[in-house]
Order: C-alpha cells, then sequence, then structure tokens
C-alpha cells in the first residue's frame, strides 16, 4: 500500500486513482500509504464549492478548471453525489460537465459516492484531498452534493469556500440561514442573466452587511452569466478565479491561512479518531450482537442513551477519566 | 472493515447522440447497487480511457449505435492497455452484426450485448464475473 | 352531440352489457387485470357515447379542410393525392447514395430524403479526428458543395422534393443545396423540400449538438426568415418527435413535447424577426413517429391537427387557415423492430404505416425490416416501400377520408391525448418556455423515466415484443447485411483535400470571415453560407465559425 503512495507521489495516475479508492473502500493498510504521504500535503489550494442541488457546481466547477489551466496551475477536482439509500448504489453526473478536460494530463477527476456512513465521506474526501496534493495539483476543488449535515465537515478541508446561489429556486436565503453563511469566503450567483438575480444580489448583500467579519475579508458577490452563453460565462468565472486567488492571498498575508490549516487540522483530528475508535468498536458491538440489545433496552426504555455510551466507554476505554464530567 | 464497490463507467464513443441505451443502463447499475459514472454523449476513446482510469473503475461500458464500434470499441481497449489498465473489463452494447462479434472479442472485449439483452442479464453478468480488485 | 334520448337508452343498454360482463368475469376472469398502451394509458373495456358526449360537433369535429381540422388539412383527403412515398436513404459516398436515389424513384418513391453520416450531422469534416471511423456508415458523407452536387446528380429539383435530415449544420447544408440548384439555373422561388433545422429535440432527445440553444434557435430563425422571403416552398424546419419517442418518450410526450418545440419557434420567430405568425407559419412541417400501438397513434396524430390549429388561432392570432393546418411526415417506429426473427419487423411496419395513414399523415417513411440491424439493402427497402404501395392502391383505406371519426373510441382516445398534452404544454408555459424546460432538464428526465419503466416493463414481461420475451426462439435467421466498407473513409478525405487543393483558399477565408461578423452582428447567415459554399467552403469550417462565435455546447448529460 505504501507502494501506491509513493507511485502516487511520481505522479502516476493509476496508482493515485487507486489509492483513493482504497481510501474510500476502507481497504486494510490504507493508512500506511496515508502515513507515508501526508508529511508532503499542505501545498495546494484547496476550494469547496457547496450549493443546494441545480444551482449548477459541476458546470461552474468545469469552466474553473478551464480558468485555471489558462493559468498554467494543474487541478485536481473531487466530485461527490449521493448513494440511492435504497440500493447502495449511486448515479455520479457530475464528470459529465467536465470531460472535455479528461486527456489533460494537468487536470485530475474523480468522482465519489456519500455512501452514508457517517463521517466518513469527510475522512474520504480529506484523504482523496492529500493524494491530489502529492500528485502535485496546484488547485484541489471540491465538489459537494449540496445538501445534509456532512457538508460542513467536507467543507472543512478547504481553505477557500464558494457557496453558489442560483435565482428562482426559492431556497437561497434559506441556504444562507443554514449555516452556509458564516463559512462562505465568495458567493457566487450562478445564471445571473436569469428573472431574480438582482434580487438575489440585493438580499445577499443585506444579509452580508449584518455579519461581523473578524478576519477582514468581506466575502465578494460574484455573478456568473448562464452557461447557455459561454463566451460570457467563460468571462465571469475569470473574475471567479481571479477573486479566489485574491482569498488564497490574503489568507497567506493575513495568516489567517493558519487558521484555516487550523480548521482542517481540527477536522482530520475528529475523523482519524472516529475511524480509528469509534468505527471499531462499533463494527464489534454489531458483530457480537450487543448492539441490537442496546436498540432493544433504549426502546424499552430499561436504559438511556447516555447511561448506556458510559458502559461502552467503560468496556472499550482504558482510561477514560476524559468522558466524566 | 473493507466495503468494496464495483464501479461502472457507462461512455457513448464516437459522434451518436442516442443515448437511450445508456441512460436505461446506467440507472439500472445504480439500482443494482453499483457505483455508476456516466460520461454523456459524443466522447472519444481517448476521453473514455482517460475518465477510467481517474475514476479507477472495474467496467467500462460502451455504447454506440452509429456503426462505427469497429474502430472505438478496440480503440478503447487498446488505450486502457497502453496505460496500464488492461485490468479494467471493457464491454460493449449496441446494433452489432453477428460477424463483427468475434473480431471485437478478440479485440479484447469481454461481453457484448445485443438488442434484446433484458437488463437483469447484464447485472447478472456483472455479478458473476467482475470481482472487484483487492 | 347526442340527445337525451339516445344517451338514456344508451346507458339502460349499457347496464345490461355491464351485468353480463360481470356475470362472465367472476366464472373466468380477463386474462389480465390491466389493459394498457404501450405508452402505459390505461383503456377502458369498451366505449360508447358517453364518453363523447361533451364534445361539440363543431367545434371539435367538424369535416375535413374545416377548423379545428380533427378529420384532415384538405377537404379532398387521398382521393386528391396520395401521401408522398418518402424513403430516408443515404449511405456511404454521394455517389453510392445517389445511386440509391435512382433505384428509389425507379421503384415507384415519390420524394426524396437523405440521411446524413455522423461527422456530417456533428458539423465535422471527414478528416476530422473526431470523425474517424463514422465516415458514411449511417448515411452519406458531404464535405463541399462538390459532395453535394455528386448526391443530387440526375435529380430534377424543381420536379422532385427533397427532406433533410440536418440539424445544427442546416444552414451548410441548405446553403449546399440552393446553390446547386442555382449551378443548375432553377430559381430558389421553384424549390420544394424540408430541412429538419429542429434544434429544441436534439437537446431533448437525440443529441445532435453543436451550439447552445439560444444560438441554435437564432440561426433557425434564419433560414425560416430567408426561406420567407426567398424560398417560399421551403419547410424550413420540420418539428420533430420522432426521435423524442425513439428516446423513450410516450405518445402523450411526444405529442406534447413537439408541439411546444413548435410554438416556441412561432414565438422566437415572432420576436426576433419581427415577422407576421402568418407570414411563415404555412411553412412549418411537423414529423411523428408511428408506433406500435395502433390507436393511440391515430389517436396521437388526430390529437396534433386540432392542437395546431387551436394553438395558431388562439394563442398566436393567426388569421391565415394555412397557418392552422399541421402538415407532417411519419416514420414507423425503429424502436419497435427486433433484431430477433427480423421478418416479423415487415408485420410492425406495416402494421404502422397503416396506423399513419389512417391519422392522415402527409408524407411516409416506412422502415426496412434489417433496419434494426444496419443500413437497408435494397431487397429490404424495396418491401418496405410496397408496404406503402399496397396500402395505397390495395387496401382500400384511402377511398375515405378520415374513416375512424366518430368511433367512440378514437375519439374519446384523441379527446384524451389532446387533454394530456394541454397539461404538459402548460407545465412548460409555466417554466417560461422549452429553453428554460430544457434547460432545467424537464423534458429530458420526462423521457428518461419512462424509458427506463419500459425497459423494467419489457424485463417483467408488462409490455410484449414478440420473439423478445414472448415467442422466442434459438432459430438464426441468416438475412444479407449491407456493409460501408472503410475505404470509404480514405477515398472521402481524398476528395475533400483535392477540393481544398484547388479552391482559392484567400477568398473561402474571407467567405469565412464575412461569415463571422455576419454572426457577431446579428444579420442573417444565409447569404453568407451560401457564398462560403459556392467557394467550396467546407461543412465543417462553416460549422467552426459558429462554435467559435457562439460557443460550443456539449451534452449536460441529465437522466
Amino acid at each position: 500500500m505504501e507502494e501506491l503512495g509513493k507511485r502516487a507521489m511520481a505522479g502516476d495516475v493509476r496508482a493515485a486513482s487507486r489509492l483513493i479508492r482504497n481510501m474510500e473502500d476502507n481497504m486494510p493498510g490504507t493508512e500506511a500509504a496515508i502515513k507515508h504521504i501526508f508529511p508532503f500535503t499542505g501545498k495546494a489550494h484547496v476550494i469547496g464549492i457547496t450549493g443546494s442541488p441545480g444551482a449548477g457546481k459541476s458546470t461552474l466547477t468545469d469552466e474553473m478548471i478551464a480558468s485555471y489551466r489558462n493559468k498554467d496551475k494543474t487541478v485536481g477536482v473531487m466530485a461527490v453525489d449521493p448513494t440511492s439509500p435504497f440500493t447502495g448504489g449511486a448515479l455520479l453526473g457530475d464528470r459529465i460537465r467536465m470531460q472535455r478536460h479528461a486527456e489533460d494530463t494537468g487536470v485530475f477527476v474523480r468522482s465519489m459516492a456519500t455512501r452514508g456512513a457517517m463521517g466518513g465521506l469527510s475522512k474520504a474526501v480529506g484523504d482523496g484531498i492529500h493524494v491530489l496534493d502529492v500528485m502535485g495539483k496546484d488547485v484541489i476543488i471540491v465538489e459537494t452534493v449540496g445538501v445534509g449535515q456532512q457538508e460542513v465537515e467536507i467543507i472543512n478541508h478547504a481553505h477557500t469556500i464558494i457557496v453558489v446561489l442560483v435565482p428562482g429556486m426559492g431556497d437561497e436565503v434559506q441556504a444562507l440561514k443554514a449555516g452556509l453563511m458564516e463559512i462562505a469566503d465568495i458567493f457566487v450567483i450562478n445564471k445571473a442573466d436569469r428573472e431574480g438575480a438582482a434580487r438575489l444580489h440585493k438580499e445577499t448583500l443585506s444579509m452580508l452587511q449584518m455579519g461581523k467579519f473578524e478576519n477582514g475579508w468581506i466575502p465578494p458577490i460574484v455573478s456568473v452569466e448562464s452557461v447557455s452563453e459561454p463566451i460570457s460565462f467563460a468571462q465571469s468565472v475569470g473574475v471567479l478565479t481571479d477573486k479566489i486567488d485574491e482569498h488564497y492571498q490574503y489568507l497567506i498575508k493575513s495568516n489567517i491561512l493558519a487558521t484555516r490549516s487550523h480548521r482542517k487540522a481540527t477536522a482530520e483530528i475528529y475523523e482519524s479518531l472516529r475511524a480509528a475508535i469509534l468505527a471499531p468498536i462499533l463494527d464489534d458491538l454489531a458483530a457480537n450482537g450487543e448492539l441490537e440489545l442496546m436498540v432493544q433496552k433504549i426502546m424499552k426504555r430499561e436504559l438511556d442513551p447516555y447511561s448506556l455510551a458510559e458502559l461502552v466507554a467503560e468496556k472499550y476505554l482504558i482510561s477514560h477519566d476524559c468522558l466524566k464530567v | 472493515m473493507s466495503d468494496r464497490k464495483i464501479r461502472i463507467l457507462i461512455a457513448k464513443p464516437g459522434l451518436d447522440g442516442h443515448d437511450r441505451g445508456a441512460k436505461v443502463l446506467a440507472r439500472c447499475f445504480r439500482d443494482a447497487g453499483f457505483e455508476v459514472i456516466y460520461t454523456g454523449c459524443h466522447q472519444t476513446p481517448e476521453q473514455v480511457a482517460s475518465a477510467a482510469i481517474q475514476e479507477d473503475v472495474d467496467v467500462v461500458g460502451l455504447s454506440c449505435l452509429s456503426g462505427a464500434h469497429m474502430y472505438l470499441y478496440p480503440q478503447v481497449v487498446k488505450l486502457l492497455k497502453e496505460q496500464g489498465a488492461d485490468d479494467i473489463t471493457v464491454i460493449g452494447g449496441g446494433i452489432i452484426p453477428d460477424k463483427d462479434l468475434q473480431p471485437l472479442y478478440d479485440a479484447g472485449l469481454k461481453a457484448l450485448f445485443t438488442p434484446g439483452a433484458t437488463l437483469e442479464s447484464l447485472v447478472d453478468w456483472i455479478n458473476e464475473n467482475i470481482h472487484p480488485r483487492t | 352531440m347526442f340527445t337525451e334520448e339516445l344517451l338514456n337508452q344508451s346507458s339502460s343498454l349499457r347496464k345490461k352489457w355491464e351485468d353480463e360482463v360481470k356475470k362472465i368475469t367472476s366464472k373466468r376472469a380477463d386474462q389480465k387485470s390491466e389493459w394498457t398502451t404501450v405508452s402505459d394509458l390505461p383503456i377502458r373495456r369498451l366505449y360508447g357515447p358517453e364518453d363523447i358526449k361533451d364534445m361539440d360537433f363543431e367545434k371539435d369535429i367538424s369535416y375535413p379542410g374545416q377548423y379545428p381540422y380533427l378529420r384532415g388539412n384538405q377537404a379532398t383527403g387521398y382521393r386528391g393525392k396520395y401521401w408522398t412515398f418518402r424513403m430516408f436513404a443515404g449511405m456511404g459516398s454521394a455517389a453510392v447514395t445517389n445511386e440509391r436515389w435512382h433505384y428509389l424513384l425507379n421503384t415507384g418513391q415519390t420524394g426524396l430524403s437523405t440521411a446524413f453520416d455522423f461527422p456530417t450531422l456533428m458539423g465535422y469534416d471527414t478528416d476530422s479526428p473526431k470523425a474517424k471511423g463514422e465516415c458514411g456508415k449511417c448515411g452519406v458523407a458531404i464535405d463541399t458543395i462538390d459532395d453535394f452536387q455528386t448526391l443530387i446528380k440526375g435529380i430534377p429539383l424543381d420536379k422532385i422534393t427533397t427532406s433533410m435530415t440536418i440539424n445544427p449544420p442546416a444552414t451548410a447544408i441548405w446553403a449546399m443545396y440552393l446553390a446547386s440548384a442555382e449551378i443548375q439555373g432553377i430559381p430558389l422561388s421553384k424549390l420544394g423540400g424540408t430541412i429538419q433545422n429542429d434544434m429544441l429535440k436534439e437537446f431533448i432527445a437525440q443529441k445532435t449538438l453543436m451550439c447552445p440553444p439560444e444560438a441554435s434557435v437564432k440561426l433557425i430563425s434564419d433560414t425560416v426568415e430567408f426561406g420567407t422571403r426567398h424560398v417560399p416552398n421551403w419547410n424550413t424546419i420540420s418539428i420533430s418527435g420522432y426521435h423524442i419517442r425513439e428516446a423513450g418518450a410516450t405518445a402523450v410526450q411526444e405529442l406534447a413535447f413537439t408541439l411546444r418545440d413548435g410554438m416556441e419557434y412561432v414565438e422566437d420567430t415572432i420576436r426576433r424577426k419581427g415577422l407576421h405568425v402568418d407570414e411563415f407559419a404555412p411553412r412549418l412541417s411537423f414529423f411523428f413517429n408511428s408506433h406500435v400501438d395502433f390507436f393511440e397513434e391515430i389517436a396521437k396524430m388526430r390529437a396534433a391537427r386540432r392542437i395546431w390549429a387551436k394553438a395558431m388561432r388562439e394563442r398566436y392570432n393567426s388569421q391565415d387557415p394555412r397557418s392552422w393546418w399541421m402538415r407532417f411526415h411519419t416514420q414507423t417506429a425503429g424502436c419497435s423492430l427486433t433484431a430477433q426473427q427480423p421478418y416479423n419487423n415487415v408485420v410492425r411496419t406495416a402494421l404502422q404505416a397503416l396506423a399513419a395513414v389512417l391519422g392522415g399523415t402527409q408524407s411516409l417513411h416506412t422502415n426496412s425490416l434489417d433496419e434494426v440491424l444496419c443500413l437497408p439493402s435494397d431487397h429490404a427497402v424495396q418491401i418496405a416501400l410496397r408496404t406503402q404501395q399496397i396500402i395505397a392502391d390495395e387496401t382500400g383505406v384511402a377511398n375515405t377520408l378520415d374513416p375512424l371519426a366518430g368511433s367512440y373510441f378514437v375519439e374519446a382516445l384523441t379527446n384524451e391525448m389532446e387533454e394530456k398534452a394541454w397539461e404538459y404544454i402548460h407545465k412548460i408555459d409555466e417554466m417560461g418556455g422549452m429553453v428554460k424546460a430544457i434547460e432545467n432538464g424537464f423534458p429530458q428526465l420526462e423521457i428518461s423515466d419512462a424509458a427506463y419503466k419500459f425497459q423494467k416493463q419489457i424485463d417483467a414481461k408488462e409490455k410484449i415484443m414478440i420473439g423478445v420475451n414472448k415467442y422466442v426462439t434459438d432459430e438464426v435467421v441468416e438475412i444479407p447485411l449491407i456493409e460501408i466498407d472503410d475505404s470509404i473513409e480514405t477515398q472521402q478525405i481524398a476528395r475533400l483535400h483535392e477540393v481544398k487543393r484547388k479552391r482559392d483558399n484567400r477568398f473561402v477565408a474571407e467567405c469565412l470571415k464575412n461569415l463571422a461578423q455576419a454572426c457577431k452582428k446579428g444579420e442573417n447567415v444565409m447569404p453568407f453560407c451560401i457564398e462560403t459554399v459556392k467557394a467550396y467552403g467546407t461543412m465543417q469550417e462553416i460549422c467552426d465559425v459558429y462554435r467559435e462565435v457562439y460557443g460550443e455546447y456539449r451534452d449536460p448529460g441529465i437522466y
């Protein structure tokens, strides 16, 4: 497995894609590869793109790739799509919009399914970013599903966060209220030639005026034309990537990059602990049937979840002083 | 605990845009529990091979109805091989005359599905023949 | 429609019939509980006067040649003129296709219809890397006017109408046709024919794509305007449901999306070109699929005529009855044919052709039995053409107009199709029109859903295809298949390079520059296209100008 890590670092696309898959699939021994590559990570500029489904994130990502390629930067993309809760299968369709870059060796696009595992997705994305990073990609774009609590977790891996809004969806303000407001570094109003774009712009602006921006960066709002006008679309996405670069420079100059890296490191610790401690416990409990017994006890009100958690901690953790309040 | 899933790329190489079959198949494979990457219409063999490698799929399913399968299908197999990815299984479907079947198998296609193949038979074929790499 | 007395009488007789049905089915159940059309529309056991009692004879049925044209556009029907026997044909090089055309005309075909190969359909020359392996495979390869002149050699353009299935590069191909006519000394006003030129259905269904929707619609309005002013007998758009249906749509979806596409073109041309609706609407034509469900297809075509007449008169205030006519070509359903037991396809095609004739088509292509496997052979295409001729001259169905009118079932089904189509049309109106609906992926998703559902029904044997999921045999039927040799590609590339070598390249470059200027200024591109093709500018050179000025549209892959 370490071998895969080495080959990925040498730019072997096959090795890199296999490594990402092994991480995603929790293949035994994957940690060894991550341990190997980790010291060499932290070079790329990681951009997170979020916004409701149908906001045009993939199309925007595609044009951002083109824009960065024009600036001579290499690009890695991780695009996340939902797993069907009924069948466990997934249709990963984001890639379609980016296929024109398939033959460009400076671009690597990887689709990923949410798979619904607790915390697992964020870990897989985080690990995937490390692989793209050591492959030498200058810019890494993470495109999220656009819904659910995993959203914010994934976003914690990024330096610059783009929130994509689109007029006429009716849920723009809700998205802002749902916590994306706090994490956005740049707002994009996509399909800005549509009816309602001006109003959306105004609403976003007034939201921003109510916000507090302690680090001094006030998120700009970039309007992007509809993709049905490819030429002006490309121009406006060029403006967007300029803004993104400006944000990155700001992070570096103002030393906020350290704060972001702090946030990213914290997220990674949570995830690795969850994978190393919680996941094996849950697997064990499930395998020996105890988990089901616990569920029954809680349902019958014979036990409450908090006492149960204490019991589990006592059983598995040698020292659990930290768990007692 | 490992959680290997079968990953399949569905691609339409060539200029033909009749994507009814490809889209039905993509949905069917999703419903069979596979992870499906669909690349859309009008792909060159180079684009298909490159996507298959970046996505680390187990299978590439090709669909082409224009009659250009004799060039396009073997070309995808060839490009995968050149890039050290000949462990990716390539299968194809569409209007393929009987006389073209053997040359396509000889070129490295592992299965060919012609009009009338049921969705179930395709899923069964995948389940029986594709074992995700360890 | 009916007197109170008749309805009362019917109601009591119906009661007796229902009792009888109950008695029989209590002893022996029906073969299955649900009876539906191929599109999954539920059909009742019986239809009677009560099912059409709300119809207004004058407003809803009337007579042929009279509003709402349910019963046909022409007062004389097929007695005046049969539908045009128009077989879609094209393969290999222009010379090979020209030979097939002459064969068809000698076999009694009355109109031409051109199938182009994929590079031509997508606006690439044969020497483009993207075209590799495709040349001549599913149609004729055309790179320059040189090929085009070979294609139409010996065809009297002033006497025979030609339909050309071409979409994104329609301006270039039409320019070649018009320039060739000019070279032959035939005035544009004498030319008749059709270019398909319907991009909306490409975005929805067939995915022959080049420029984004807005620019595509602009190019289409250029042809409509140019046709209106200079080629008055030409159908500048063939608004097509055929491909929508082949992509898996139901009959209602085919009807609704096609007609809403038509409305979009009308609205766009009025807005963009400032033409009055009656200046161009008489030259809009339609193209439907005739699928395997006999009555559903007849009802669909009858409903289409009535919806269009109403829409033209009421939505667009058209005053000219010629604008109210829905004239349409029909092709039997390619997707209904089976590779298994291929001779059964002759029967399917005959029944579908009969439905199209009973539905009142103006023009018809009948599929050949081998079209599910390859391009049709001479022998297969002859049977297909003879099928039309048998329907016309032997069966007697052309003796009288709209013979199924007044059938309780056919009228009720026609009404139901119309009602359901309007529901879709209004929904698309609410989305802001068809271009917006396409951008939202609405029609694409509706069709994908229907296609997936149908395939699952076939797998579950809830829908039957003989030879595929019922009466399956192992027998191998050898039918002679036509093959397009790969040497066609090398020869075509050599011809293209020869033309490029001989032409005045500086003049071509100038023509292309002028075309680009016209695109940027929003001028009508047609005169510039004609100049370019006359100078031996190629198909791809023209289309590259469009791709550069308007941008390239890629399949967003909605599913």
